[in-house]
C-alpha cells in the first residue's frame, strides 16, 4: 500500500487519510481528533513544520479546516500521497 | 396568564462567527452570568422578532458535538436536552455553521437536527466562503437537512430579517419531547455522521474555484520557524509598551477628576469626620484604584484583537515546544495570556486543556501572570522611583522595568511548572491539538462591547470591594485617635496599626515598613486594594488636607527607599493576594487541597523573592 506517516509527508503535497492507530493516543486525544474532522478517507495536507530549531508541533489542512497537532499524534496517523 | 418570553439557543462549533452573530442580534443588550453550580459563563440578551415580540437569546459554549469532551461542551449538551439545572430548555435553536468549513460544522448540525428540535440554521460567514472562492446552493441545503437554512453574514448584520422571520416560524411548533427521549435520540455512531456531514457539504457547495487564500500567506509568515516567534515576541513587547505610554493621558484625566472631587469636598465640608470620610476613605481609596482603568482597557484591547483576529491560536502554536520544555503545550498558553488580564477567566478558559495534570498545572502557575490588578501596584511604583529616562528609541526606562516584571513572573510560572510536573501534579504526557480558525478582521462592533464588560466589571468592582475594603481600612486607621503628645502617627497609633505591628515582625527582614505590613492585608481581597490602602494611610497621616491633592507616589518617593521599593515590586509579582482567585482554584479543582497548595507556593516565592532583591539592592547601597 505504500503508506506515509503524517508526520514524515513533505509540505503542501495532497494526501489521503489511509489508516489511523487509534491505540497510540489517549482515547481524549482520539475523540478531540474526530471531532476536528481527523478520519480515515479524509483529504489531508502539511502546511507548516515546527517552530525553530524544532519541528514540532504540525500544521496541516483538513478538509477545508487547519488543525495543529504534535508529531507524536502524526506518527500514528497513516496517509497516502495523492500526487 | 402571561406567556413567558420564547427562549432561543445559539449553538454551533468553535470558530463559527456564534458570538459575532449573537452580538449582531443583541446588540449592547447583554447580560453576563454563571449557570448555577459551575463557572461557565452564560451569555443573555434579547432580540425582536418581526412583529417586535420579544425573545431571549442565550449563547452557548461552542462545541464541537453532543458527546461532550470539557465541562464547556458539557453545559451546551446540558441546556440543548433540558437538564441543565436552573436553565429551561430553549424553545427554539439556531445553528451556526461556517459556510466555508461544511463538511465539519455539518456534523454537529446534524445531530442537534436528529433531535427534532424547532430548529434554523445560520449559514454564516458566506461573504468569506465566497472569498474563498466556494458557492453554496442554501435551498438544497435545506432539503438535504429538511431545516430552514438561512445565509448570513454576522458581522455585516446581513441575512438577520431573514433569520428573524425563520425564527418566528421555528417558534410555533414545538416539542413535547421529555430530556430523556431527548437525550435517546443523541447519535453516538460517529460514522453515520461523517459520511453523511461530507455527502451534503458536497453536494450544496456547487461551485469551487481556486482563489487566493489569505491564511495560508499570513500564516506562511506567522508560523514560520523564525519569523513566527520574532513577531510574537515583538508583539507582546509592544502590548506592554503600549499599555504603560497610551495610557498616560487618559489616566491624568481621570486624576484630575479625583483631584476636582477632593477640592469639592474640602470647599463645602469641614475640617472634621466628614471630610476625613469623603477624602481620606472614599476618594483616596477608590480613586487610586481607578485611574488605572485606561491601562486595563489598553491590555483588554490588545488581549481581543489578538483573539477575534484568530491570532491567539497561532500564539499557541508557536509556544507548544517552549512550553513542552515545562511539561505544559501551546493549550496553555491562551490561558496564561488571558491571565495578564486577570487569572480569574484565565483558570476558567483552562477547561479546553484535555489533560488533567496539564489543566492542573496550568491552574497553579495562573496567578504568575501579572494579572492587571498588579498594574495599579507597578505603575505606582516605578512612577516613584524608576526615573522616566529613554533608553532608545522608543524604548523607556520604566515601560522596560515593567516588562521585566512580567517576565519574571514568566520565569517564576516556567520554574513553578517544571518543578509542579515533577511533584505534585507528575504524570501523564501533555498533548496538543487545536483548529486554527482562518484570519478575520476585528469587528469594532465586538471589541467595543467586550471592552465595556471589562471596564464595567471593574468598574463595579471598584465601586463594591474596593470601595468597602477602603472604607473599612479608613476606619481602622482613624480610630482610636492618636493622643495629642504622643509622638506615634496616627496610623500606627490605630486598630490596623496594632494588627499591621505583628505582621511587620514577619516582614520587617524583608524590608517592609509598617505601612506596607497595614496594605498587606486589605489587599488580599484585591491585590489593587495595596495601592487604595497606601493612599488612605498616608492621607490620614497627612497634617493637612493639601496633601492629599499630591500624588502617592510623590509621597512614597520621600518615604520609602529604593530597595523597599524593589522588594514591594518582587513580592507582588510572585504573592497571590486575590481571594476571587483563590476562589476559583477551588471551584475549579473540586477541593481545598490545590488552592492550599497554590497559596503556599506562591507566598513563599514571594517572600524568598522580595528579601533577595532587598537585601541585593541594599548590599549595593540603594
Amino acid at each position: 500500500m505504500g503508506g506515509v506517516q503524517l508526520d514524515q509527508i513533505p509540505l503542501n503535497k495532497i494526501a489521503t487519510v489511509r489508516a489511523i492507530d487509534w491505540a497510540a493516543m489517549p482515547e481524549s486525544e482520539g475523540h478531540r481528533l474526530r471531532s476536528l474532522g481527523l478520519e480515515e478517507g479524509v483529504g489531508i495536507e502539511a502546511l507548516h513544520k515546527g517552530i525553530l530549531f524544532w519541528k514540532d508541533p504540525i500544521a496541516v489542512r483538513v478538509g477545508r479546516m487547519t488543525i495543529a497537532l504534535r508529531r507524536k499524534v502524526a506518527a500514528a496517523i497513516t496517509c497516502e500521497i495523492s500526487a | 396568564m402571561t406567556e413567558m418570553m420564547p427562549l432561543v439557543a445559539l449553538v454551533g462549533n468553535p470558530n463559527a462567527g456564534k458570538s459575532a452573530l449573537f452580538n449582531a442580534l443583541t446588540g449592547a443588550r447583554q447580560k453576563i452570568a454563571n449557570y448555577p453550580g459551575v463557572t461557565v459563563e452564560r451569555k443573555s440578551g434579547r432580540m425582536a422578532l418581526a412583529d417586535g415580540r420579544p425573545v431571549e437569546l442565550v449563547d452557548l459554549p461552542g462545541t464541537y458535538s453532543l458527546i461532550p469532551d470539557s465541562l464547556d461542551e458539557q453545559v451546551t449538551r446540558n441546556v440543548v436536552l433540558g437538564m441543565q439545572e436552573g436553565q429551561r430548555r430553549p424553545d427554539a435553536l439556531v445553528v451556526v455553521v461556517d459556510a466555508a468549513n461544511l463538511e465539519n460544522h455539518l456534523r454537529f448540525a446534524l445531530e442537534l437536527i436528529a433531535l427534532k428540535l424547532p430548529i434554523v440554521i445560520a449559514l454564516n460567514m458566506v461573504d468569506l466562503a465566497e472569498r474563498d472562492g466556494l458557492t453554496i446552493d442554501a435551498e438544497l441545503l435545506a432539503a438535504e437537512l429538511g431545516v430552514p437554512v438561512v445565509p448570513t453574514v454576522a458581522v455585516r448584520k446581513r441575512g438577520l430579517d431573514t433569520l428573524s422571520s425563520a425564527l418566528d416560524s421555528a417558534l410555533r411548533t414545538r416539542s413535547n419531547a421529555t430530556p430523556e427521549e431527548l437525550a435517546a435520540r443523541v447519535t453516538t455512531d460517529r460514522s453515520v455522521v461523517t459520511p453523511r456531514a461530507h455527502a451534503i457539504a458536497r453536494k450544496a457547495v456547487v461551485g469551487e474555484t481556486k482563489t487566493r487564500q489569505w491564511t495560508r500567506i499570513f500564516d506562511s509568515v506567522l508560523l514560520h520557524p523564525v519569523a513566527g516567534p520574532v513577531i510574537l515576541f515583538g508583539l507582546l513587547f509592544v502590548m506592554f509598551q503600549g499599555v504603560f505610554t497610551w495610557s498616560e493621558a487618559p489616566v491624568s484625566w481621570i486624576e484630575g477628576i479625583f483631584a476636582a472631587l477632593s477640592e469639592a469636598v474640602v470647599a463645602i465640608f469641614p475640617d472634621g469626620f466628614v471630610r476625613s470620610f469623603l477624602l481620606d476613605g472614599v476618594i483616596a481609596g477608590v480613586g487610586a484604584v481607578v485611574v488605572f482603568l485606561p491601562l486595563i482597557l489598553i491590555l483588554f484591547l490588545f488581549i481581543l484583537i489578538l483573539e477575534s483576529t484568530g491570532y491567539m491560536t497561532r500564539a499557541a502554536f508557536v509556544m507548544d515546544r517552549m512550553m513542552a520544555g515545562v511539561g505544559l503545550s501551546g493549550h496553555s498558553f491562551i490561558p496564561l495570556l488571558s491571565s495578564f488580564a486577570c487569572a480569574i477567566p484565565g483558570i476558567m478558559a483552562t477547561r479546553t486543556i484535555m489533560d488533567q495534570k496539564d489543566r492542573l498545572t496550568t491552574i497553579l502557575i495562573a496567578p504568575l501572570m501579572t494579572c492587571s490588578a498588579r498594574l495599579p501596584v507597578y505603575t505606582v511604583i516605578i512612577g516613584a522611583f524608576i526615573p522616566a529616562r529613554s533608553i532608545g528609541p522608543g524604548i523607556g526606562l520604566q515601560g522596560t522595568v515593567l516588562f521585566a516584571l512580567y517576565f519574571a513572573g514568566i520565569i517564576g510560572a516556567m520554574l513553578a511548572a517544571l518543578l509542579l510536573r515533577k511533584s505534585v501534579a507528575k504524570g501523564g504526557g501533555s498533548s496538543f491539538l487545536i483548529e486554527m480558525p482562518r484570519y478575520q478582521w476585528p469587528l469594532l462592533r465586538d471589541i467595543v462591547i467586550g471592552l465595556w464588560q471589562r471596564a464595567w466589571l471593574f468598574l463595579r468592582r471598584a465601586g463594591t470591594i474596593i470601595f468597602v475594603s477602603s472604607i473599612v481600612l479608613w476606619a481602622l486607621l482613624s480610630f482610636p485617635k492618636v493622643p495629642v503628645g504622643s509622638d506615634m502617627t496616627q496610623s500606627e497609633y490605630s486598630v490596623a496599626g496594632r494588627i499591621a505591628d505583628g505582621l511587620e515582625v514577619v516582614v520587617a527582614p524583608i524590608g517592609f515598613n509598617h505601612e506596607i505590613a497595614l496594605a498587606l492585608i486589605p489587599a488580599m481581597a484585591a491585590r489593587e486594594v495595596a495601592v487604595a490602602a497606601l493612599a488612605t494611610t498616608y492621607a490620614i497621616d497627612g497634617d493637612d488636607d493639601e496633601q492629599v491633592a499630591q500624588s502617592l507616589g510623590d509621597r512614597l518617593a520621600h518615604k520609602w527607599s529604593l530597595a523597599t521599593a524593589l522588594a514591594f515590586l518582587a513580592w507582588f509579582v510572585f504573592a497571590p493576594q486575590c481571594i476571587s482567585t483563590i476562589a476559583v482554584a477551588r471551584r475549579e479543582t473540586n477541593g481545598w487541597k490545590w488552592p492550599a497548595v497554590m497559596v503556599g507556593y506562591l507566598f513563599a516565592l514571594a517572600y524568598i523573592a522580595a528579601g533577595i532583591t532587598y537585601w541585593t539592592a541594599t548590599a549595593f547601597g540603594l
